[in-house]
Order: C-alpha cells, then structure tokens, then sequence
C-alpha cells in the first residue's frame, strides 16, 4: 500500500475513534472518492490538458511534398539541404536556390502557386518553420555528425523526406522551441531515435562514442562544452 | 454528500499524487529552465551562409580595404583587409561601427521635403521623381533668371568621380561656388605650390623614417591615414625610433612619444624655424634641394636665435638644439605637421616651416622622407560645353573669395562662408547643396553658420543621415552609406604613394536611398541643354567604369590600385610663406586671461558621419559623463579659479559660453585648458545628441592673412565656477 494510502487510512481510524458515530466506513468511503476524483482530475489535466495548452500550432506557409522533391531531384537530402564549402551547413534552403527551377510554376498544385506568387514574384524568403531547431545555448555542427561521423539524417530526422504533405508546426508557448525537440510523446518516451532530441538523447550517443566526442574542437574542453560553448 | 475538511484534504492530497505521476511538474520545470536561459526577448542572430566581402572604408579619408564577414545578406561585422597597402588587416574604431551606421536610426530612409518651419524637424516623405523635380524647378528658376552663380555646393572632399560630378554639375549649371569641407588638406596643397611650385599634396614615407618631430600631428589620434599611422607608431617602437610629439597637451600621440616637448600653444611655427637656425648656425645642413638659401639665412639666424625662440615657445634653449641635433643626426629624419587629426587648415607660415626642416635635412622624394605627390589625374572627362547662362555665371566672383585677390592661391574658403552669407559676400546665396558635409556643427563659429543657413532661402542635403545640416534642409535626398554604394576613394591621407581604393556595394540599400552621382545625372537629364550634355553616361556605375578604364578590372578584383612609379612634383624646395606673421588666438588677454585649445580624440570628431553608439561607449567619463562634457584644467588653474575635479563652470570665450565640467589634468599648461572636438551635437539619434559641448560654438575661424584659411588653433578664454 503506497505511504498516502496508509495515511488516508490512518485518518479514517482516527475518525472511526472519534466520532463512534456509526458512519465511519462512508466517511472513509467519500475520503477515498475524493482522493480518486483529485487524483484523476490532475492527472487529465497533466497528461491530456496541460499539453494542449502548452503547444500551439502554426501551419507552414505552403504545404511542401519531401516525397516528390527527394524523387525529382535524385541525389537525396544533400540535393537541397547540402554543406557550403566552408563546410557550414545550409539548412532549409533559401528562395534562391528554389527559383533555380521554379522560376515559373511546376505543375498546377494551389501550394505551387501560392509558393510562385507570393515569393517567388515578390522576391521574399519563405519563412518556413523549423521542426528541428535546436536552443540557442545548443552548438550543433551538421558536418561534425554526417561529414565526421557518417550519420545518417533520418537518425535525428526520422523519414521526413517521405512526407508528402508538411505537418503542423507545433511550439512550445513558454520557450517558443518547436515540439520536436521534446518529442511528440509528453511523457518523453521515444521509440525511435528521432523521437526526441533533448540533450540526454544528444548525451546518450556522445557517450557510447565518447573517444572522439569528449572535448570541445573549440574550447579543448569536455562534457557540457562540447555543445554548450 | 458533504464535503467537508477532510475530504477537500483528500481531494488535495489526490490532485498532488497525479500532478506528480503526471508529465506537468516535469515538463514545467524543464521549459522554465530552458525560458529563463533564452529568454524569448532575447535577439538571436539568424543563421545563414557566412561570407567576406572586400571593399574600401570612406568614413575618413584613410581609405582602408575592409573585409565584411556577412551572414546571408546581413552584414555582421567589418574588419580590417589583410595585405592592404595601406591598413594590412587592421581597422580604427570608426571603421569597425560602420555597421551602426548602416543599420542605426540615424539614417534619412527616404527622399523628404520640409512642411514646418526650418529646423522644426516636420517632413514629408516624398518619391524620387518628386524630389529631382523639386530640385530640377527650384535650380532652372534661379538659373534662367540669370543667377546661376548664386547657387553653391559644399562637399565633403574634391576628389574621386562624386566630387568631380558635383563639380561638373556645377560648371555645366554655370556657378563657380563649389567648395570643400575646411582641413589641413587646404593648407597643404597650398604650401606645395607654393614650396615645389605644382598643384599636389605632401606624403610622408613614415614607414621608413627613422626620427620624428611631429608638430602637434596626432599620429595615434586619427593623423593622416589613422591606420596606417597605428601601425608606423607600433613600428617605431619596435625598431627604437626617437619620436618626439610637440604639443602643449599631453595627448595619447605625445604619451606614445619617445619624448614630449610641451611648448606654448600656437608657437610650432617659431619653434620649427629656431630649429632650422640651430642647423643653419651649425651646418647641419643638407642644402642640394633648397633653393634661395642663401640670402634667407641670415635673417633667418636673425629671427629666430635660440633664445629668442625658446622665449616665444616656451622650450629650454637646451632642448631646441638637443632637438636640432637629434634631427640631423638621423639618416632619416620626418617632420610632421597639422594639429590633431589636421581638421583645421593652419597656417601657411607653420606649415612651410615644417616642410623647410624635411628639406633642410635633405630627405625630400626620398625613402624614408617626405614626397611632393601630384594630384591623381584618372578623371579625364571631356570639358564642359557651357551655354551663355553658364558661361555668364561661372565669371562671377566666388563667394568665398578663394582665387582672386588676396586669397589668389586659395581653392576654397569654406571657412569664410558664414560671413559671405551674412552680408560679407558680393552677392546672397539662394541655394546650397550639401554632400558629405555638416558645416552646421563642424564649421567654427557654428552660431554664425546657423545664421547664415538661414538665410539661405533653399537648401538640399544629400546626407545619409540626420545631422545638423540635414536639419536645417528644405529638401532631403539621401545618398546610400559606403556600404551600399561604388565609388572610387582616392587616398591621399599623408601617403607617399597614389593609391585608389573602390567602395563596393557590400549589402543593397536598406532604404529608399539613391546614390549621389545617379541624382547628379538624373537631375542633369531633367534640366536638359548643355547640362544634360554634360552628362553622357546612362548612370553611375557606368562613368565610374568608363572613368577609370583600364584600372577598372584590377580594381573590381582587387580593390585598390596602386601607381607604380610616380613623378614628384618637383625636387626642389624653393622658401616661401615662413615670414608671414603668425597667427593669434582672437580675444584680449585681460578679459580673457586663459587659452581654449582643441585637441581630437580617435573615438570622437569623425565628421559629418556622426559618432556611432559604440564609439560615445569608448569615451572616457573625464571626457563626458551622462550629458556633461568635460574640459581639461592644470590644478594649478584650477585652484585659482577656486574649481575641483568634476565640478561645473562656466567657460567664456569672445564668441560664446558653455557650462562643462572640469577635469583636473597636469598634462596641460597651467593657463591652457584643452576641449574636445566633435561633441555637442543636436541632431542624430540620443546617444549623440545632447552630450558635451561643441568646441565650435567657442571658437571662430582666425583668418592666416598669407592664405584666407582659418589658422585657428585656440582662442582666449576665461572659467569661472557655475
Ligand atoms: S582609418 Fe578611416 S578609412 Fe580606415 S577604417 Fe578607420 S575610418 Fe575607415
């Protein structure tokens, strides 16, 4: 019997000793009622409340199809997200590079034509929504993890590049980071790598490599500097 | 069912086992500690492809190669080009906040026309096309009323295509009254006509030298080119160099000196010549490049014996000589002039004494010496075919008076302006264009210049920014920062060599701002006739290109070009200008027993470009303090005036009064007290405007009777407690 069990019981005998009335087993009974009601309340409100309104949603601004792009385009991921030459990582790409074959419309989809008139015309940046944006007090090199380490994208990525639509982008309203990064799971239980990428699940791997990965190329210094500079 | 305490208990103790078994707490407290790490508030630079542009800094006329490392179309930071003739990787605090500026709220983002009063600060924003046709009417007004000579133009320098556009545009227009922001440069040019006889400027091989007797030259407080001069100081340290700073005030260059020679204020001149008739007297001499020396010594050994001149400057006759024979027992010794940054012409007489003792020590055109640079010559455009109006106007007297008369070998007056405007000039002024220039807070005598600007009945700024000048416009037609626009920079800053740097658009236009030279054109098209013809090219980028023709290529590629070999204006050094009389501080001695000297900060006096933010943060609180401005006392002075440090006073000169703060400082003469340049300021954003005094509204232009340029170097003063 878990410890409060053990005091609402004690509480009941202690009624029971006082009163003397007859009533004790119903009193207990509501006190036990009572107990399931506040704990059942809260744990609604933890487990399914709390993360509503925690989260908010944003829609990106055009739907995008990873399937298709990854399909036309041939060489994988690198084809559009690929490393600069000074080895820097160039993330979701800039409205420029799109334009190298959308200058006109392709195809005859709405999002295709929202992408070309809106942007592409007017010259604006899609502000595109980052899934995976790691804190800011995070210093993370693209390079060191697929160029170094040889990883493969869908380790920390999962299979976004076989999405035919983009999801809702989902961000935490306290910190403003994508949910991503805590994962989609409140409790924070994950069963695959890409669930979550909290720095235990960063930790995780640099620990099982650590010959390599334990000091900062940086600062020469270990543990939390290696990605906290 | 009742509830009573218990059961709420129950309740309670139920709803604190499920938060707890629930992700709430957890979750709450991780995100907390991630909120309060990066506070949302907090700006976080956007990531983005990282590049380093090359281009040319015109913030002064140093002409530093810079490199901006950008983020994506973000310029982030400048810095100093590696292997660039002229700065080899480093930069000056001015040049490192150039990005204040292109980013600050100090800009004028749109063309604008004034609805108020003068001066009240109301505009309206106006397009491009309205703002050439207000210019294109107000000038083709004046002009066909056979006035065209009553327009002037007031620029920043007189070199380079901009320049020479506005000077072009001015001729084609038919007005003879364009005129350059007053410096040393003035001064300078004159003496080597008159010493070398050819239009050019000097140069100073510093690099090489191995003595230097700077007079007065700030050589760490933004002489010259004030990179390049950082790194000669750390040079001459480095190889042991005597370097002897003469200079009433105990400033940073006279600090970083080998040896300080403090002298009364105003007597450079007297000393430079008593050190001359030390090496006259004593045959230390090297005479091959001097010519009319002959006759000249004697008066000269009259003039100036060594007592006589330790008397006038207040220097040990001991010391004059030690400096004498320090001087010619070098193999390469320098001597250097213009006070401070050289912000202010000089006189001729003190400027050609200076060069006499470089002559004297035979180390003109030669390494290690001084060099008679001609005038870069790459603007090579067809002259301007004038029409009657034009022609009718540009044989006008100037209204500076420069180039005629007395003042014959004087290009521009520009310090003489205020007055010509105020009833002293052989006509009024009905309109003025100002391009990178803010006479309205760096002219002296700033009271009489404002008086002046309003009287003007039209005046177009064409500053990037809000400064005081633009404040008192009708009109506003800002021109791109360095950072956003092509222009060549010819470097002249002191350099023994010609050197052209290209200002390149590093970042496009933040706002609706137009280059110079395109409204030149522009308006030029819009007015037709002989003054569109004047202007054949199709825009700016194109006479640049055209202009600079075969340096172009080697230019876009690698910023600067440097002339091989370049033809001195002469060898010979004939004696000129050094029995002039010298120049007095204005003010008598008994109402004001003191002397107000001015002396240039490298943080400060940046000219019309403003000081940025971080460069008012690297100001010393004994220079200013929250709004005070400071000015340095001897103790001794001090005590007289029954003042301590940090308390206020009154100031007073014959041209203003100011309340300032004291700074105690035994590195000025008991009777002198020295004030910052480049404070004061009313316009521009808050962290300029409002701090300190403006030195100018202390001090008036003192006429060099021998040029016309102002030779002010300080005027009279007294202090008493507030
Ligand atoms: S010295 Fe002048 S040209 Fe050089 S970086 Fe500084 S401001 Fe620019």
């Amino acid at each position: 019997m878990s410890t409060l069990d053990e005091k609402a019981q004690a509480g009941m005998d202690d009624h029971a000793a006082h009163g003397g009335d007859g009533k004790a087993s119903g009193a207990g009974g509501f006190i036990i009622l009572f107990f399931i009601i506040g704990f059942a309340a809260s744990m609604v409100l933890g487990w399914v409340i709390f993360p509503k309104l925690l989260y908010s949603q944003k829609q990106q601004p055009l739907n995008f199809n990873h399937a298709l792009h990854v399909e036309e385009v041939g060489e994988g991921c690198q084809a559009c997200h690929y490393f600069r030459e000074d080895g820097s990582f160039s993330g979701i790409p800039k409205l420029a590079q799109c334009t190298e074959c959308h200058e006109e419309p392709m195809g005859d989809t709405e999002d295709e034509a929202i992408f070309v008139e809106q942007y592409v015309t007017k010259d604006r940046e899609v502000p595109w929504l980052s899934y995976s944006r790691q804190p800011d007090c995070v210093f993370f090199s693209h390079a060191a993890h697929v160029i170094g380490a040889k990883m493969d994208c869908v380790v920390c990525h999962g299979h976004i590049g076989e999405s035919e639509v983009s999801r809702p982008y989902e961000y935490n309203r306290l910190t403003g980071y994508s949910r991503d990064i805590w994962g989609k799971n409140i409790a924070g239980f994950k069963r695959n790598s890409w669930d979550r990428m909290k720095m235990d699940d960063c930790a995780a791997c640099h620990k099982e490599a650590d010959a390599i990965h334990d000091v900062s190329v940086q600062t020469q210094r270990g543990h939390c500097y290696v990605c906290h500079k | 069912m009742k509830v009573d305490r218990r059961s709420f208990l129950s309740f309670v103790i139920g709803g604190a086992a499920g938060t707890a078994l629930s992700p709430l707490p957890w979750k709450l407290m991780d995100d907390s500690s991630i909120w309060s790490q990066m506070w949302p508030w907090t700006p976080v630079p956007p990531d983005g492809e990282v590049v380093y542009e090359n281009s040319t800094c015109s913030l002064c006329p140093g002409g530093c190669g810079i490199s901006v490392r950008k983020v994506d179309n973000r310029a982030v930071k400048i810095e100093g080009r590696p292997g660039h003739p002229v700065n080899d990787g480093s930069i000056c605090i001015l040049g490192l906040s150039g990005l204040q500026m292109l980013y600050g709220p100090t800009r004028i983002k749109s063309p604008m026309k004034r609805i108020g009063e003068r001066g009240e600060g109301k505009w309206q924003k106006i397009s491009w096309d309205e703002a050439i046709a207000i210019l294109t009417e107000k000038l083709t007004d004046i002009r066909d009323k056979g006035e065209a000579h009553t327009v002037a133009a007031i620029a920043g320098s007189d070199s380079g295509t901009v320049p020479a556009l506005i000077r072009r545009f001015m001729t084609a227009y038919g007005s003879p009254n364009f005129m350059r922001s007053p410096s040393q440069r003035d001064v300078d040019e004159l003496a080597v006509k008159a010493l070398f006889g050819g239009d050019g400027r000097t140069g100073f091989d510093v690099e090489n030298a191995d003595y230097i007797l700077s007079f007065g030259s700030g050589f760490v407080d933004g002489w010259g080119s004030p990179v390049r001069m950082f790194k000669a100081a750390s040079l001459w340290k480095e190889k042991n160099i005597t370097v002897v700073q003469v200079e009433p005030r105990l400033s940073n260059s006279a600090a970083k000196a080998t040896r300080w020679v403090p002298l009364n204020p105003g007597t450079e001149a007297d000393l430079a010549l008593g050190i001359a008739a030390v090496l006259v007297d004593e045959n230390m001499l090297d005479t091959r490049a001097v010519s009319g020396l002959g006759s000249w010594k004697n008066d000269l050994l009259a003039a100036y014996a060594t007592e006589k001149v330790s008397q006038t400057t207040g220097v040990a006759a001991g010391v004059i000589v030690d400096l004498a024979k320090g001087f010619a027992g070098a193999n390469r010794p320098l001597a250097l002039c213009g006070r401070g940054k050289g912000l202010v012409s000089g006189s001729l007489r003190e400027t050609a004494a200076v060069y006499l003792l470089n002559a004297l020590s035979g180390n003109i055109n030669r390494e290690g010496g001084m060099w008679a640079m001609p005038e870069a010559d790459y603007i090579q455009w067809p002259d301007v075919a004038t029409d009657n109006l034009a022609s009718a106007g540009l044989v006008q007297p100037r209204l500076d008076g420069a180039g005629t008369g007395k003042y014959a070998d004087a290009r521009y007056l520009t310090n003489r302006l205020a007055d010509s405007v105020n009833g002293g000039g052989p006509y009024p002024m009905q309109a003025l264009l100002v391009a990178g220039a803010n006479p309205c807070h760096d002219l002296p005598d700033t009271q009489r210049v404002r008086a002046a600007f309003a009287r003007i009945p039209f005046i177009v700024s064409f500053s990037s920014f809000q400064d005081e000048t633009a404040a008192m416009a009708d009109l506003l037609m800002p021109d791109h920062v360095y950072l956003e626009r092509y222009e060549d920079v010819p470097i002249g800053a002191g350099l023994a060599q010609q050197m052209i740097g290209l200002s390149k658009p590093v970042v496009s236009p933040q706002f609706n701002t137009r280059h110079l030279g395109e409204v030149l054109i522009a308006t030029a098209m819009a007015m037709g006739g002989s003054i569109a013809n004047a202007f054949p090219w199709d825009d700016y980028e194109t006479c640049l290109e055209e202009t600079l023709a075969e340096k172009w290529d080697s230019l876009m590629e690698t910023g600067v070009w440097v002339q091989a070999d370049t033809e001195p204006v002469a060898d010979t050094f004939q004696l000129a200008g050094m029995d002039a009389p010298a120049v007095q501080a204005e003010g008598d001695v008994n109402s004001f027993p003191l002397l107000l000297v001015p002396y240039d900060a490298i943080q400060l006096t940046s000219g019309y470009v403003g000081e940025a933010p971080f460069m008012i943060k690297a100001v010393a609180d004994t220079v200013i303090k929250g709004t005070d401005g400071f000015i340095e006392v001897n103790p001794q002075t001090a005590r007289a005036a029954g003042l301590a440090e940090g308390e206020r006073a009154r100031l007073t000169t014959p041209r203003g009064e100011a309340q300032v703060c004291v700074h105690l400082f035994e590195g000025i003469q008991p009777g002198v007290l020295a004030m910052v340049r480049g404070l004061g300021h009313t316009a521009y954003d808050g962290h300029l405007a409002g701090k300190g005094v403006n030195i100018n509204e202390l001090i008036g232009p003192v006429e060099d009777p021998s040029t016309g340029f102002d030779a002010a170097w300080g005027i009279r003063a007294k202090l008493a407690k507030a």
